[in-house]
């Protein structure tokens, strides 16, 4: 996320910028940054000028030195490359208009600039700049963002070479980026990590030699380039003069491009076939012309390697990009960067890539824990190679459709940028009944909405906001005809590595409808802006056009909150009802009979002491205690008493408070007494022989004792309620958990629990949930205290301190990260969307106070949201609509904060871009969560056939809206493949199955966790991944922070692909299954399990042992990796053949068939009988 | 004594008839955001059970006095008022639940069924007007 916001700043942000007012051209040609930003002005701006002016700047150091021209060009090469591919499909179509421009341009530039600077430097080097130039027109927006990147890249790359003056003038230009470094500083604070990300392809562009060098030996590393590469080294002398030519040549390169394309190879040829195109035209040897787009396709792909892997939200973009920017710029881009490599790159090459590789860890190490992993590195390349093969045909057929709308309705720029070249892949016909194997091998990343890339460059990223349908349909007629679901899921307080803060006295809104300014308003000169949700023209105050962060003046589209997509701003006193409050938590622990016999206070209160230094909040931090049984217990912790005193009341008809003021301490200053009474509360309780549990009356007392400063407060519970108001009864018939009739009571039993989390709500209380317990607890009423009140709900089934050790372990890690996790308090989130648009519901836990505003007393990392909307008024005059949450929320901290997503997605008209946008797993999440609805407002089997239908109704739609040759078979768009197998997994999820004997309140739980939980996580739970790991080797290892993390791909989840010789981890989510086969490799047994056969595999063993062997250390990396990648704890069960879990293992296999429920061939022929009716 | 049934009924049907247009009201501010979620189902649940009795204290005039048709006009509302009422889930505060107005578009349900009431008492005031001088005449 952060990173990506980052970029933006750097690069495309001014690029926008500029694009919007028109009359900064001029100081663009000025300035340094001018340039860079002349190119993103797109058609009026003449990329030339643009560049004609950084060529005097090298020399001007000052001005012409920042701009990082030189680097632009080397840069634009390695990006390039990488758009090119992309564009053959779309270039057809969108790139007439621009390309035609721009060739005359280019020409020109070309020839002033290559003359007078080129020769000096060398006959090559010339050529590249020019030839630069004359994709400019088309590609500026992806300039702008390579040369974003590239002053980021610079900066990094200017410390180590910062004289490569040796170089031809050329390179000067390139030197002169190094003095651009400083201007970094502008950037600063971004760019830090930014820098980090691009270094790779930095290294390139700054210093050409080891630049290239890195960006060969990258290549080798992965397939696709591999095969370019040979060509590279061999070529570089020769393609430097050839080059040039061709550079010059380009502009009719592009409209040959497609074609070549279609004719070209497969994948990523897409470059070199058009730079083949040119040579023959220049007439010069055609040879030679020849080898240099092979290097384009080279750098191409060793250019997004080094992008993508480091960074990871860029990484996504960095994918699309790639695709895009070949479309664009991929020819001028490739000759610039060849000169590069030809004259430096051919030796240093086997250097850089050491040094790539050492780079690659250390930058983004933090990050890829997250996600960066898994998309940088196995997104893209799976997204490369499937986009390979299929790619020719499917672009072919794609460009058909869009040509006529696409072109027209984008502006050229936009039409230039866009990433369609994901389309085609996206919309390729795949017959779900004869193609087995249709899960990529590793994680799914979510699609790139199709919007010029300066755009998509600063879009917030799919972890914090994503859309089900990325291209937003025109009207509400098409979106019912599409018969998808739209609607967002969010995750907006996600735990971020990077994230711009900015203090400013007056956080700048829109007058009519309060949006926050951001990047994707448009600047109609520097003193107005005009909101991209309303479309009111605003004034642009006084304080805005000082740059904070450049220090300039009169530059309002450069500040922060124009350069990023999630920004967090520091809340001046307005937005403050009262003094923000301090933290505050409550704990309302049961210690009945029951509760003391699971052992769960020991591990609470030894948890609560380990990290009592942790907990979020400052010096103002209060705690408080409350345990019941029967009766209420206070404690008195008031400062100056020697132990603390246990106050009970038994009163719990008419519940009040004994001594109100000293039952809510500082911890600061009652610490010794708090950790007093954490150290004797196990003991307290010991005997205790009582049953009851009066957890209504403690709920209603804990509400009294947190209502004036609000807070949070977690109850621990261990059974049902059933003493004094709020009792529950059982209602559940344990003869009914397989029934496959309509399963009962998932709704509420009683009103006072919803009650009273909306006084909680009102009061900015939020009540967690820890239940604990083996028996029914009525998690369906129990849970409304904390959905409704915006707390969490955990849940441990037969939780026991001693017969379930891998709940205790789960709970230890949970509570540790339920205590120390970052936390809002008195929180509210406002959803807006452009006019035209509206919500109609909300899912996730909240209270939703107003039309668009959601009430959470609290907010924490590890809660999702999702959202319904519908199209109320045709978005025909519209190109892009936006959509922004923004979160005001007291940090623990005591400062109020405001914590802003937008999120920028392209209207389209056809159905065919509607459904190349569609994102399969938002729209998996988003029918989970109107499953879980319609399951308690209809019934269970209402909720089913819902979701059946919602398959049906979408593949018959693509099949009669999009699909114009008729075929047999079950056909879905190549981005909807996996929906079928999503919907079949959600109705054998645990909220949804019938027919399998499933706890009440373990169905529910699963409810809640499909409606709380960010969509990442939940994915996870509804289709699990399953991966061998008997055979786990380096090969396509990640490397994080020194370690190696294997990345072994993920399997169907059918039993065909279980063998006994094997071994497989299942990781569903909260739980992972690691399944020994009864003759597993014994090598596996004993490096990894220590133990010397199959039969000698503990029953319960919960943690692999710490063997000291390479195959160990894999397993357990892999293993650690995975749960580092989530909030919560999920337990490790290793089972054998004969162990009682295998069961719920086998549950797991959603591709086989059950008694009770389909496989998947089944249920594909089910669906296409249905839709063939 | 017909006069009196009339007459009974009107005023009947004014109470309803205002009752109709609080809600309406009530339903247009939470859309507005003047009134929180909260306060504004509160206020409407109040007056629930109140617009039922009404409802049903002038079907059983009309059945009682034995005016068929206004009977037989009264009815169905009556019956989807018992119906809506009894239809409530029991984890939910009453015909307008906070926790829910705003999802699925219920609020704009509500606003729907509040305005065809209106529209409907609305017919009915003046049926009864017309009864009531009919029958004040006759007499």
């Amino acid at each position: 996320m952060s990173t990506a916001g980052f970029n933006s700043q750097n690069g495309t942000g001014s690029g926008q910028v500029y694009a919007n007012g028109p009359s900064q051209n001029p100081p663009a040609l000025q300035q340094l940054p001018g340039v860079g930003y002349g190119m993103t002005h797109q058609q009026t701006y003449n990329p030339m000028q643009a560049k004609v002016p950084a060529p005097p700047g090298p020399g001007l150091y000052p001005f012409g030195a920042h701009q990082p021209v030189a680097p632009v060009s080397s840069y634009q090469t390695g990006q390039t490359l990488s758009s090119y591919t992309a564009p053959p499909s779309q270039s057809l179509l969108t790139r007439p208009p621009l390309g035609t421009p721009p060739s005359h341009t280019p020409p020109q530039s070309a020839s002033p600039s290559p003359g007078p600077r080129l020769p000096p430097a060398q006959g090559t080097p010339p050529p590249p700049p020019v030839s630069s130039n004359s994709y400019y027109p088309n590609p500026q927006q992806q300039q702008q963002q390579q040369q974003q990147q590239q002053q980021q890249q610079q900066q990094q790359p200017q410390p180590q070479q910062p004289p490569p003056p040796p170089m031809a003038q050329p390179w000067q230009y390139n030197t002169a980026p190094p003095p651009v470094g400083p201007p970094t500083s502008m950037t600063a604070p971004p760019r830090g990590p930014v820098a980090n990300h691009v270094n790779p392809a930095s290294s390139l562009t700054v210093p050409p030699p080891p630049s290239s060098a890195a960006y060969v030996s990258a290549p080798p590393g992965q397939q696709l380039r591999s095969a370019a590469q040979p060509s590279v080294p061999g070529m570089p002398p020769s393609s430097l003069h050839p080059y040039a030519q061709p550079g010059s040549a380009p502009p009719p390169v592009n409209p040959m491009a497609p074609h070549s394309y279609q004719t070209g190879i497969a994948p990523y040829v897409g470059a070199p076939p058009a730079m083949k195109p040119t040579p023959p035209p220049t007439g010069l040897p055609v040879a030679r012309a020849t080898p240099p787009p092979p290097k384009a396709d080279a750098q191409c792909g060793a250019a997004l390697n080094s992008v993508q892997s480091p960074t990871e939200p860029d990484s996504q973009e960095g994918d699309i990009e790639c695709p895009g920017a070949v479309a664009g710029n991929g020819p001028p881009a490739s000759n610039s960067y060849n000169h590069v490599d030809n004259t430096m790159a051919v030796p240093p090459q086997p250097g850089p890539p050491g040094r790539h590789l050492g780079h690659y860890p250390s930058l983004p190490p933090g990050y890829q824990n997250t996600s960066a992993p898994p998309n940088a590195t196995s997104t893209a390349h799976p997204a490369i190679q499937s986009a390979t093969q299929p790619y020719t045909h499917a672009a072919q057929r794609y460009q058909q459709p869009p040509a006529g709308p696409g072109p027209a309705q984008l502006s050229p720029s936009l039409a230039a940028m866009s990433l369609q070249s994901s389309t085609p892949e996206a919309l390729r016909v795949v017959n779900l009944l004869q193609e087995r194997n249709l899960l990529p091998t590793g994680p799914i990343s979510a699609p790139t909405p199709c919007l010029p890339q300066d755009l998509q460059k600063i879009n917030c990223s799919p972890e914090v906001f994503r859309c089900t349908l990325t291209s937003i349909p025109q009207n509400q007629s098409l979106l019912s005809k599409a018969k998808m679901p739209l609607g967002l899921l969010l995750h907006p307080f996600k735990d971020l590595s990077q994230l711009p803060v900015v203090t400013s006295s007056t956080i700048v809104r829109c007058r009519s409808c309060r949006t926050y300014i951001n990047p994707f308003v448009s600047f109609l000169d520097q003193r107005r802006w005009k909101c991209n949700l309303c479309y009111r023209v605003n004034d642009v105050p006084e304080e805005f056009m000082y740059n904070p962060v450049s220090r300039s003046y009169g530059e309002p589209h450069k500040r922060p909150e124009v350069q990023n997509a999630t920004i967090e701003f520091i809340a001046p006193s307005e937005y403050m009802l009262r003094p923000p409050q301090p933290a505050v938590y409550l704990f309302v622990l049961d210690v009945s009979h029951n509760a003391l016999e699971t052992g769960y206070l020991n591990v609470f209160c030894q948890s609560l002491l380990d990290n009592i230094n942790a907990l979020p909040g400052d010096s103002r931090t209060k705690v408080g205690f409350i345990t019941f049984d029967s009766t209420i217990h206070f404690y008195n912790l008031q400062e100056g008493l020697s132990q603390p005193q246990m106050l009970i009341v038994s009163d719990i008809e008419d519940i009040f408070l004994p001594t109100p003021d000293s039952l809510l301490v500082n911890l600061n200053e009652c610490k010794e007494l708090v950790q007093d009474l954490l150290k004797s509360l196990p003991t307290l309780f010991e005997k205790t022989m009582e049953t009851q549990s009066a957890l209504g009356p403690a709920l209603q007392a804990a509400f009294k004792l947190l209502s004036p400063t609000g807070g949070r407060m977690s109850v621990f519970q261990t059974q049902l309620p059933n003493l004094g108001v709020g009792a529950l009864q059982s209602r559940e018939d344990p003869n009914q958990r397989a029934s496959a009739k309509d399963i009962q009571h998932l709704s509420p039993a009683t009103d006072f629990y919803k009650k009273l989390a909306l006084d909680c709500s009102g009061q900015q209380v939020a009540v967690d949930l820890f239940l604990l317990s083996a028996r029914y607890c009525d998690l369906a009423s129990l849970g409304c205290i904390s959905r409704y009140s915006a707390g969490s709900v955990y849940y441990y089934p037969s939780y026991h301190h001693q017969h379930n050790p891998a709940q205790v372990e789960r709970f230890q890690k949970d509570l540790k990260r339920y205590l120390t996790r970052k936390i809002g308090f008195e929180a509210v989130m406002r959803i807006r969307c452009t006019k035209g648009l509206s919500i109609h519901t909300f899912h996730g836990n909240f209270f939703v106070r107003s039309t668009d505003l959601l009430s959470l007393p609290n907010v924490n990392p590890d809660a999702g949201f999702a959202v319904q909307m519908s199209i109320e008024e045709n978005l025909d005059d519209m190109q892009v609509v936006s959509f922004q949450a923004a979160l005001l929320y007291t940090s623990s901290k005591g400062e109020r904060r405001i914590r802003v997503h937008t999120l920028c997605l392209p209207v389209v008209n056809s159905m065919s871009d509607i459904f190349a946008g569609a994102d399969v797993q938002a729209i998996a999440g988003l029918l989970a969560c109107m499953a879980v609805d319609r399951s308690v407002s209809a019934s269970l089997s209402d909720a089913r056939d819902a979701m059946t239908n919602a398959a049906i109704d979408s593949l018959m739609s693509y099949r009669q809206s999009v699909l114009t040759i008729q075929q047999p078979g079950l056909l879905a768009p190549a981005c909807l493949r996996l929906f079928p197998l999503y919907i079949l997994a959600l109705l054998k999820q645990r909220a949804f199955r019938t027919g399998t004997s499933t706890r009440l309140d373990d169905r529910v739980f699963a409810m809640c966790q499909l409606k709380y939980q960010p969509l990442v996580y939940s994915m996870l739970m509804i289709h699990p991944a399953l991966y061998r790991v008997d055979d786990l080797t380096d090969e396509g290892a990640l490397n994080i922070n020194e370690r190696t993390i294997p990345q072994p791909r993920v399997l169907q989840l059918s039993v065909e692909k279980l063998s006994r010789e094997a071994a497989f981890l299942m990781d569903a989510g909260t739980v992972m299954y690691l399944w020994i086969g009864r003759n597993c490799n014994p090598n596996f047994l004993t490096q990894v399990l220590g133990v010397p056969s199959y039969a000698a595999v503990p029953d319960n063993l919960y943690l692999l042992p710490e063997l000291d062997t390479a195959e160990s250390q894999r397993t357990r990396a892999f293993i650690g990796w995975l749960k580092d990648q989530r909030p919560f704890f999920p337990s490790l069960h290793v089972i054998r053949d004969e162990s009682q879990l295998k069961a719920s293992f086998m549950q797991n296999m959603i591709e086989d068939r059950t008694e009770s429920a389909l496989s998947y061939y089944e249920f594909l022929l089910h669906l296409q009988q249905q839709i063939s009716k | 004594m017909e006069a009196a049934v009339f007459i009974l009924s009107l005023v009947d049907c004014c109470a309803l008839i205002f009752l109709s247009v609080y809600f309406i009201i009530t339903l247009s501010d939470l859309e507005c955001d003047y009134i929180n979620a909260r306060a504004c189902c509160s206020k409407l649940n109040k007056w629930v059970i109140p617009e039922m009795v009404g409802q049903f204290l002038s079907t059983m005039i009309m059945l009682v006095s034995m005016h068929w048709f206004i009977f037989l006009l009264n009815l169905p509302v009556a019956v989807w008022d018992i119906y809506r009422y009894a239809k409530v889930p029991m984890g939910n505060m009453g015909v307008f639940d906070p926790t829910e107005i705003h999802n699925r578009g219920q609020l704009k349900t509500h606003m729907k069924e509040a305005m065809i009431k209106l529209g409907y008492h609305l017919l009915c005031f003046f049926i009864y007007l017309y009864s009531m001088i009919l029958a004040l005449i006759n007499d």
